[in-house]
């Protein structure tokens, strides 16, 4: 293989409606300096040809930012889920070696790398994943905060809705309800606000709905693949034992 | 006389607002609307969460002065002038200040982790162009977090059902729907020219789609891929824009692109290393001697070159971004002084920015959102090592002109429908889309707060127009949305469609890099009129080419190629109103720098480019026009207001000079920040 080159092998489908285009297509780029997943697939659109010489339609992919902080071009790299921007092709296929692209396997497919993610904003809703204030208008400051408090917060508060951590997780599947990490993770994070508190209760009980905090299964491999290194197994116990105290202090007080 | 109902029109249907674009600026526009009490459809390329606000990473001014300073909204004012070089209109600039330390706590209370003092206060830190800690800061993803929160807020009001005057829920009604996915095409206008409404497109099944809207409102940020590569993200094509200019509205300033100091280079992007870097006390330097070949942890002290220290010792490492853009384009450019590299043997067109001297537990509470950007992206640690940084094309003080009404304390009136008012009836812009706070150079963390404070006035100002209405856009003719809907359907299939009969058709991204190519060169950081003749026929040549792009997707489902298409050739144009703008005006202000014309030319050029399109992508400036606004004429000049701080030299080699007239004015107070 040639090192001035770089081998992509990308998974493609023109639709959901159309499992027959499934297909793999293979495509060789020039290598250019500090070059990550997206720039070669910005090299497609300038030369959509197929590594055998054969026209076709550039490839779709999402991507917005470009610095790892919106989560749009998720996407599976060498079968693991991650950021197109921050996967450099110097660090991945140092040699040469062909770059395996598919799309997330967890949302449904719109085309070639593209998925819908609209379920994990769903989900956003069902645990009431915000502040209620009571307007914009002039009520002077927030809440004061330690900065000790304010670092775990801020851990917390980098989700970008990714979706890494659904991907990974063998409990979200076609078959389970399972929210996800993302999801729960934003529980502790409002809970721990001090106005965020006062609708407590309310996102607990949504974790002891379908799809909540019980059906995690511990793989614990949500924690390995978030690229903000969110300590998402801490918020999922702390939130599973908070769902837990509610539901005894529930059912003890009737 | 106004329509009877505000919430339904005669023919029952709501009336709803619509916002294009969710990033801070569209997001706070819909709150200020939902509280209002007026629904709202958010159209947006991307799920708003992941609109281009992310990026910001600084921080977000206030002069709230808590850290003992004697800083104020007046001097905050004074130094957002001063640092415009005078070419921002007062009145919007004092309002801003003046509302900056309510913003801040507002985000405070919506739950944004901001860093904290030990006595559990908000923490400031220091920022270009002042010398006061004025800004607010959540480690360095503060954009990320406050668009975070409004997403929150909106979230909340996408749960609520629309409930009428008598209390009854509107079945099926919520207060903000989104259409996110969808790119924006065109403005529909009726026999009147006011707009009613959008014509869209759904980019996974390519539907095309008319909206009605009692009004409009673009909230589509800046235009940075027009220059290709810049700090922007890959969705701030300024298309929506650039089609509202084409439909009538006057675009004004467009020649004022900020180029910021410190982005590490990238294939596909500049990524921007912030300037909260300098604010903690990062330093920028090249090793005196220009053949030095020791990795800089080796260079001694005394054989750096501190340059920005050394030129402008009053304000150092935090001048402004165009100042600082400057010296370094000077220092590597023209002197060839950049960072010599020993694999290509040659001084490149970088520079240090390094940090080192900082204690790491420190950076990695304030700033480890850039520095993982630099650890990720440059491949070393910038903890132990000085970072390697070049400018970048990061932001346009230019957009859509829009309007506002002076009170007689010299601020804006509250609710006038003018404020942030384009001059389409009908149609408003806010955040990076329009002109209104920044003159000639933005100040650093002055763009998540005029994104917010332009939000906070917009919805308001929407409600009052909306409320002046005399007909809703509901009951409008339902053939002008047909016929508009048609006309963009067909556009898209010529697109499609176009030279498919042909071998060899123009590669759209190919005439992307030539036009950006040109653009970045010639019309940046130095602007020479020779040069900006070129890049004028260089867009000709590529405007007569956009006929002949053919796209190598035919595919009805998610066609990336032909949404680009539509906003290259929407690119094409504003590309010449910035590098018209920038032929036009011979003097030097703010990021608009000719060597040939070296100094500022009040008493020609404090004005306000007003371009208005000509026809077929041509651009035509003006001294002045007219506009109607809720029923009344409002006639614009280019005049700019200054009535509140004194025009004067910018001085940054001196402390304290960009604060001078407020300090004159309430010494004792101010003074206290110089000591």
């Amino acid at each position: 293989m040639s090192k001035n080159k770089v081998h992509l092998k990308i998974r493609r489908q023109d639709g959901p409606d159309k499992p027959d285009t499934r297909r793999w297509e293979e495509f060789e780029v020039p290598l250019l300096p500090q070059m990550n997943v997206i720039s070669a697939l910005q090299q497609i659109q300038l030369e959509p040809k197929t590594k055998d010489g054969k026209g076709v339609a550039p490839v779709a992919w999402d991507c917005s930012c470009l610095e790892e902080i919106c989560g749009a071009c998720t996407m599976i790299i060498n079968g693991a889920v991650r950021q197109a921007c921050s996967a450099l092709v110097e660090e991945i296929a140092p040699h040469g070696e062909t770059i395996v692209i598919e799309p997330m396997s967890k949302f449904p497919l719109v085309r070639d790398l593209v998925v819908d993610r609209a379920k994990m904003f769903e989900d956003l809703k069902r645990v009431k994943a915000w502040i209620e204030i009571d307007g914009t208008h002039d009520l002077g400051a927030g809440p004061r905060e330690s900065a000790e408090q304010q670092q775990v917060r801020y851990a917390l508060s980098r989700c970008m809705t990714c979706g890494c951590c659904l991907e990974a997780c063998p409990n979200v599947n076609d078959s389970s309800h399972f929210m996800g990490p993302a999801a729960i993770n934003q529980v502790r994070y409002f809970n721990l606000h001090p106005t965020g508190q006062h609708q407590r209760t309310e996102r607990l009980e949504s974790m002891m709905q379908r799809g909540g905090v019980a059906e995690c299964g511990k793989a614990q491999n949500c924690v390995e693949v978030c690229p903000k290194s969110i300590p998402l197994i801490d918020s999922i116990g702390h939130v599973a034992r908070d769902t837990t105290q509610h539901m005894i202090l529930r059912w003890l007080l009737g | 006389m106004a329509a009877k109902n505000q919430l339904r029109s005669a023919s029952g249907q709501v009336r709803r607002v619509i916002v294009v674009g969710g990033g801070l600026a569209g997001l706070m526009t819909t709150i200020k609307l939902c509280e209002a009490g007026i629904p709202v459809d958010i159209v947006s390329l991307v799920p708003v969460k992941r609109s281009h606000s992310v990026c910001a990473q600084g921080g977000i001014n206030a002069s709230v002065n808590t850290m003992g300073e004697g800083d104020s909204p007046r001097i905050h004012l004074e130094e957002t002038a001063y640092g415009g070089d005078f070419l921002a209109n007062q009145p919007p600039v004092k309002g801003m200040a003046d509302a900056a330390p309510g913003i801040v706590s507002l985000l405070d209370r919506m739950g944004v982790p901001f860093n904290r003092t030990p006595e559990g206060l908000l923490d400031f830190r220091r920022f270009g162009g002042s010398l006061f800690h004025r800004t607010a800061y959540a480690g360095a993803t503060t954009g990320q977090q406050l668009l975070y929160a409004l997403d929150e807020q909106v979230r909340r009001y996408e749960t609520k059902p629309v409930v009428d005057e008598t209390g009854l829920t509107l079945p099926g009604e919520v207060m903000v729907r989104k259409l996110e996915g969808w790119d924006f095409l065109s403005l529909v206008l009726d026999d009147h020219g006011r707009c009613v409404g959008i014509v869209a497109q759904d980019l996974r099944t390519m539907d095309v789609q008319a909206f009605r809207g009692e009004a409009v409102c673009l909230a589509t940020g800046g235009p940075g891929m027009v220059f290709g590569r810049s700090t922007n993200s890959m969705i701030c094509t300024g298309s929506a824009a650039a089609k509202a200019f084409r439909q009538g509205a006057i675009y004004a300033n467009g020649e004022f692109i900020q180029v910021h100091p410190t982005a590490i280079p990238g294939a596909d992007k500049l990524r921007l290393i912030s300037e909260s870097a300098r604010g903690e006390g990062g330093r920028v330097w090249v090793p005196k001697d220009a053949s030095d070949t020791r990795p800089p942890g080796q260079i001694p002290q005394r054989e750096r070159d501190y340059f920005l220290e050394r030129m402008y010792p009053g304000y150092g490492n935090l001048v402004p971004r165009d100042i600082a853009s400057r010296a370094i384009f000077q220092i590597c450019f023209h002197e060839g002084r950049g960072i010599h590299s020993n694999k290509t043997g040659k001084n490149e067109l970088e520079v240090y920015l390094d940090l080192t001297h900082i204690p790491e537990t420190q950076l990695r509470q304030k700033l480890a959102g850039i520095l993982e950007i630099y650890e990720k992206f440059a491949g070393v640690d910038p903890y132990h090592n000085p970072m390697k940084v070049f400018p970048a094309v990061h932001y346009s003080m230019g957009g859509l002109w829009v309007d506002y009404e002076r009170s007689a304390a010299g601020s804006l009136v509250d609710g006038s429908p003018r404020n942030h008012a384009t001059s389409i009836p009908g149609l408003y812009a806010v955040g990076e889309v329009d002109y209104a706070y920044h003159g000639a150079n933005r100040l650093g963390a002055n763009s998540l707060l005029s994104c917010l404070y332009g939000g906070l006035v917009t919805g308001p100002a929407i409600a009052s127009y909306v409320g002046a209405l005399a007909s809703s856009s509901q009951d409008t003719s339902s053939s002008l949305f047909e016929t508009a809907e048609a006309q963009e359907r067909k556009d898209y299939e010529r697109i499609v469609g176009q030279n498919r009969d042909k071998d060899k058709g123009e590669n759209p991204w190919h005439l992307h890099a030539q036009l950006s190519e040109v653009m970045l060169r010639d019309c940046t950081i130095e602007r020479h009129d020779d040069r900006l003749d070129r890049v004028l026929d260089k867009i000709g040549t590529v405007q007569d080419k956009l006929p002949k792009v053919r796209i190598d997707d035919t595919g009805q489902r998610a066609n990336q190629s032909a949404q680009f298409v539509r906003h290259f050739e929407n690119m094409v144009v504003l590309a010449r109103v910035i590098a018209q703008g920038a032929r036009h005006r011979a003097e030097s202000r703010g990021a608009h720098y000719k060597p040939a014309h070296e100094k500022r030319d009040d008493a020609n050029w404090l004005r306000t480019t007003l371009a208005r399109h000509s026809g077929e992508g041509q651009v035509e400036f003006l001294k002045s026009f007219d506009y109607e606004c809720a029923g009344k004429g409002v006639h614009v000049t280019d005049e700019v207001d200054v009535s509140l701080v004194q025009p004067r030299e910018r001085k940054y080699e001196q402390a304290g000079a960009a604060s001078e007239q407020a300090r004159k004015e309430a010494p004792v107070e101010a003074e206290r920040g110089l000591s």
